[in-house]
């Protein structure tokens, strides 16, 4: 198939960008949303892979950009797993608890594009970034 | 389609490839089927990180964790540490030179945090048999927006302000360099690809070639396209196999997308790219030599002019220019003319990649501002001198260059200033030198380089640079005569004025430059008959030092002429009539008693 | 003509096959004379060397006088008129790799398999010969046998080099 205008070019990148746009590039100039998902062996077992699967889905739905997903180890909150912590830039960061795929949606809705917490699910609102 | 949360990247460079990188992602993909984890986990074999003396490299996207030296017995590892628990391999992670600290991401460490990555934006970024990858970071837009929004004028103009100059050696700007051959008659022109990288110590093109080859494919079509040529031909060293292999497949890509070929991005511009294959000849990359190659012919310079932008391959116009230049282009027309040339000194605007080697703790390619200083890319990225070393000297421009000193460590640089201090930039290497290495030996190195590789059409070139090596020769064996200083300077200065290319013209450089930073080298060499290093074996007389030896023997038993004498437990003495300085001692002594001269 | 033309078809251990081979690939060639070099290549790679034989057979073929074949064949280092052994080792001789002490490594295949730089042994298993840089200046010292690479090499790892290749 041959690309016959610079739109068509566009959505072949839009297309390829998904595939590679959890690689930093170094050019990114925007500030970057990081989300953080446990997953030591105690979050695997509570379901944290799910959880990881839910959030890449959604984001990739509702295509968010400035957004990296991190897995990280063990965070300490072994009774609370699956934990996320959500790091929005200028804020402190939020650790939520207990984040099965719903919430993980949830969490990407309402906190990541509407600003609202998630009250609930909060482990602790303020501490010294990780 | 399987959608991935997290990519490895594992370097397919020449070097990471040579140290088993292949092996490192077979284990991975085998680790991550064997978990389960095939589906979620991507591995992608990608161009040169530029961190060569680290390799093999793989970096964790995204947490950008950046693992080095890895083997691939630590696939493993890496998986089930890493993938699955999310937690660090910290054996495998980098450890700063000076601070002793271990850094994961690739980002703080001084390596990478001075650098300026243009040319080389894409290596490491990007799976390079990939073209939705390339395209994936703005690849091929800028060929897009040439043709369908820009005249072949506007293009020139945008390459002029830019202010980029040639990257192969010669600084000569590229807008010009492509207006002159727009502006000649016909419809037949070429736009070639110097990829010949023959300079000793310099590896960068081969770098871009591998790890981003799209990037020249966009380039050399916008070239046609402000040129007026619908050829596009790339000359590349035959010893380069699998920059071959990652071009051949881009090309084919390429034409799949109708990129290249007829009617490109609908606008009926035609353009078309072919392999030429060198067969190692250093000349060649002299662009009428190469243009001669090109041909089928013995690759030998002509006389300048005409020039190549007028009469070129084939008698018609030919625009030759080099990899690095060529991988700039695409991010000018990006971002504008005002953007490169805001980055840079007054004259050499841009970046300049350096392929950073030798007596180095970071051995690698490093991308910088033109204007960096020596000192910042030898000790801030290169981390300093290996093994505690004094620095003594650095070659830059290859075969055609010449030393700095520490006296112009701090000389912003450019192509004036290196030029100014007897240097030049050359195509980039850098080869930096400790108090062991001997100047003479290095001027010697470089003159039989020069002179095996000088192509015998010019009697300057191919009479003298020979003379001026057998002179060196005789310095390095202890038969220097005192008139060889004053005959080295007076040959040198004449083939740098009479032969006929770049090639002869800058052959002495590398001899006049050490002889004058380090005529005491010389002069030791030819009125002591001492090589102050050690280097040259001939001049070589050990000696062992009475309060550092215990009498171990170990060195009397290595000698191959039994020239070491002394009873256990006592000091040894060398007989220096008897010693050959082979070196022997010296290395198996355990105790630093043995004295190199 | 005629002399060329008998003297290459006499040699008898070169395999026709392989000339057959070389002219399909020459015929396939649009611009002929312009692909010398390409067509040297796929010689070299066909028959291992390039005797006298072969460049007039080539000569020929691209109806191009037998001495500018032979001057190409001579003027690139790539290409070599007498055969090699079954593994090539290649010392890189670039900067790099001279600065780290490559000689030494040199030195150490030079005395174990008693050749010296560009000769092959006796008995056909190896060609010792330099190399310029091959671009992998972060592994210096860096020696190839055939198309691997050996990274960081010094004169202890030779002999282990030559064993593993001796052992094939």
């Amino acid at each position: 198939m041959a690309i016959k205008s610079l739109d068509e070019l566009k959505k072949i990148r839009d297309n390829s960008l998904k595939k590679v746009n959890l690689r930093e590039s170094g050019e990114n100039g925007e500030e970057i949303i990081e989300m953080m998902v446990g997953m030591a062996t105690c979050g695997i077992a509570a379901g944290a892979r799910e959880t990881l699967n839910a959030i890449l889905d959604e984001i990739e739905a509702k295509g968010i950009k400035n957004i990296r997903v991190v897995q990280v180890g063990c965070m300490g909150y072994c009774h609370s797993e699956p934990t996320v912590q959500v790091n929005m830039p200028g804020h402190e960061p939020i650790l939520y608890g207990n984040v099965s795929a719903k919430v993980a949606k949830d969490i990407i809705e309402k906190h990541i594009l509407n600003g609202e917490l998630l009250d609930e699910n909060i482990l602790i609102k303020t501490f010294n970034k990780a | 389609m399987a959608r991935y949360r997290s990519h490895i990247m594992v370097c397919g460079g020449t070097g990471c490839v040579s140290a088993e990188s292949e092996a490192i992602i077979e284990n991975l993909k085998a680790e991550l089927k064997s978990h389960g984890y095939d589906n979620e986990i991507k591995v992608v074999k990608t161009g040169c990180f530029g961190f060569c003396g680290q390799g093999p490299i793989v970096k964790v996207h995204p947490e950008n964790v950046f693992y080095v030296k890895v083997k691939p017995e630590d696939a493993k590892e890496i998986i089930e540490e890493h993938i699955i628990k999310g937690r660090r391999v910290e054996r495998l992670l980098y450890e700063e030179p000076m601070l002793k600290e271990k850094l994961d991401e690739s980002s703080k460490m001084n390596f990478y945090k001075k650098q300026y990555r243009i040319a080389l934006r894409n290596c490491g970024l990007i799976n390079p048999e990939d073209v939705n990858e390339y395209i994936a970071f703005r690849g091929y837009e800028a060929l897009g927006q040439v043709l369908t929004e820009m005249t072949p004028e506007e293009v020139l103009k945008v390459m002029k302000d830019s202010g980029l100059r040639g990257r192969g050696g010669g600084g000569f700007p590229t807008g010009l360099k492509w207006e002159f051959t727009a502006k000649q008659p016909g419809n037949e022109k070429y736009i070639m690809c110097n990829a010949d990288e023959g300079d000793p110590g310099a590896f960068m093109d081969r770098s871009i070639l591998e790890g981003d080859p799209h990037t020249i494919l966009e380039a050399m079509a916008i070239g046609g396209y402000a040129t007026g040529a619908n050829h596009g031909i790339i000359y590349i060293r035959a010893e380069y196999p699998l920059a071959i292999k990652r071009l051949d497949i881009a090309i084919e890509q390429a034409r799949e997308l109708g990129l290249l070929g007829d009617d490109i991005f609908g606008t009926g511009f035609k353009f078309d790219i072919e392999l030429k294959y060198g067969a190692g000849a250093f000349v060649c990359g002299e662009e009428t030599a190469l243009i001669h190659s090109v041909e089928g012919a013995r690759g030998e310079p002509t006389k300048k002019p005409p020039f190549p932008s007028v009469e070129g391959y084939r008698g018609k116009p030919t625009s030759v220019n080099n990899v690095e230049t060529f991988a700039n282009v695409p991010p000018i027309i990006l971002k504008g003319s005002e953007w490169f040339s805001s980055i840079g000194t007054e004259k050499s605007k841009g970046t300049k990649v350096f392929a950073l080697a030798g007596k180095v703790n970071n051995v690698g390619l490093v991308e910088v501002p033109m204007g960096t200083t020596l000192r910042e890319i030898i000790y801030d990225i290169g981390g300093g001198i290996m093994d505690g070393k004094d620095f003594k000297a650095v070659q830059t421009g290859g075969p055609s260059g010449g030393v700095i000193t520490v006296a112009d460590l701090d000389t912003p640089i450019d192509y004036e200033s290196l030029k100014a201090i007897g240097s030049m930039m050359g195509s980039g290497g850098m080869i930096v030198m400790d108090e062991d290495d001997c100047m003479v030996n290095i001027a010697k190195f470089y003159l039989e380089f020069t002179q095996d590789e000088s192509c015998g059409k010019c009697t300057p070139c191919r009479i003298g640079t020979k003379r001026m090596y057998e002179i060196l020769a005789r310095i390095t064996e202890g038969e220097g005569k005192p008139e060889d200083i004053d005959n080295l300077k007076q040959l040198g200065e004449m083939i740098k004025n009479t032969a006929l290319c770049g090639l002869g013209q800058t052959a002495p450089n590398p001899v006049l430059s050490t002889l004058h930073y380090f005529r005491n080298e010389y002069e030791a060499h030819i009125k002591d008959k001492r090589c102050l290093t050690g280097s040259c074996k001939a001049l070589s007389k050990y000696s062992i030092d009475p309060d550092k030896c215990i009498g171990c023997t170990a060195c009397a038993r290595v000698c191959p002429v039994d020239c070491i004498s002394g009873k256990v437990k006592e000091v040894h003495v060398i007989d220096a009539e008897k010693c050959i300085a082979c070196g022997a001692c010296y290395d198996a002594c355990k105790f630093d008693a043995v004295i190199k001269p | 003509m005629s002399d060329a033309h008998v003297k290459t078809m006499s040699v008898s251990d070169l395999p026709q096959e392989l000339f057959d081979e070389l002219e399909k690939y020459i015929n396939t060639l649009e611009d002929k004379e312009g692909s010398l070099i390409h067509v040297l290549h796929k010689a070299q790679g066909l028959f291992g060397y390039l005797p006298r034989e072969v460049q007039l057979f080539v000569a020929r073929k691209l109806n191009i006088p037998g001495a500018k074949v032979f001057g190409v064949v001579s003027f690139y280092s790539f290409f070599t008129q007498t055969p090699r052994g079954k593994h090539t080792i290649s010392v890189c001789m670039g900067t790099a790799c001279f600065v780290k002490g490559v000689e030494k490594v040199m030195d150490e295949f030079s005395s174990q398999l008693g050749i010296k730089n560009g000769e092959t042994t006796t008995d056909g298993q190896f060609t010792l010969r330099d190399v310029r840089c091959i671009g992998a200046c972060g592994l210096a010292p860096v020696v190839m046998v055939d198309e691997k690479v050996f990274g960081h090499v010094t004169k202890d790892d030779v002999a282990q080099i030559l064993k593993d290749y001796r052992g094939e």
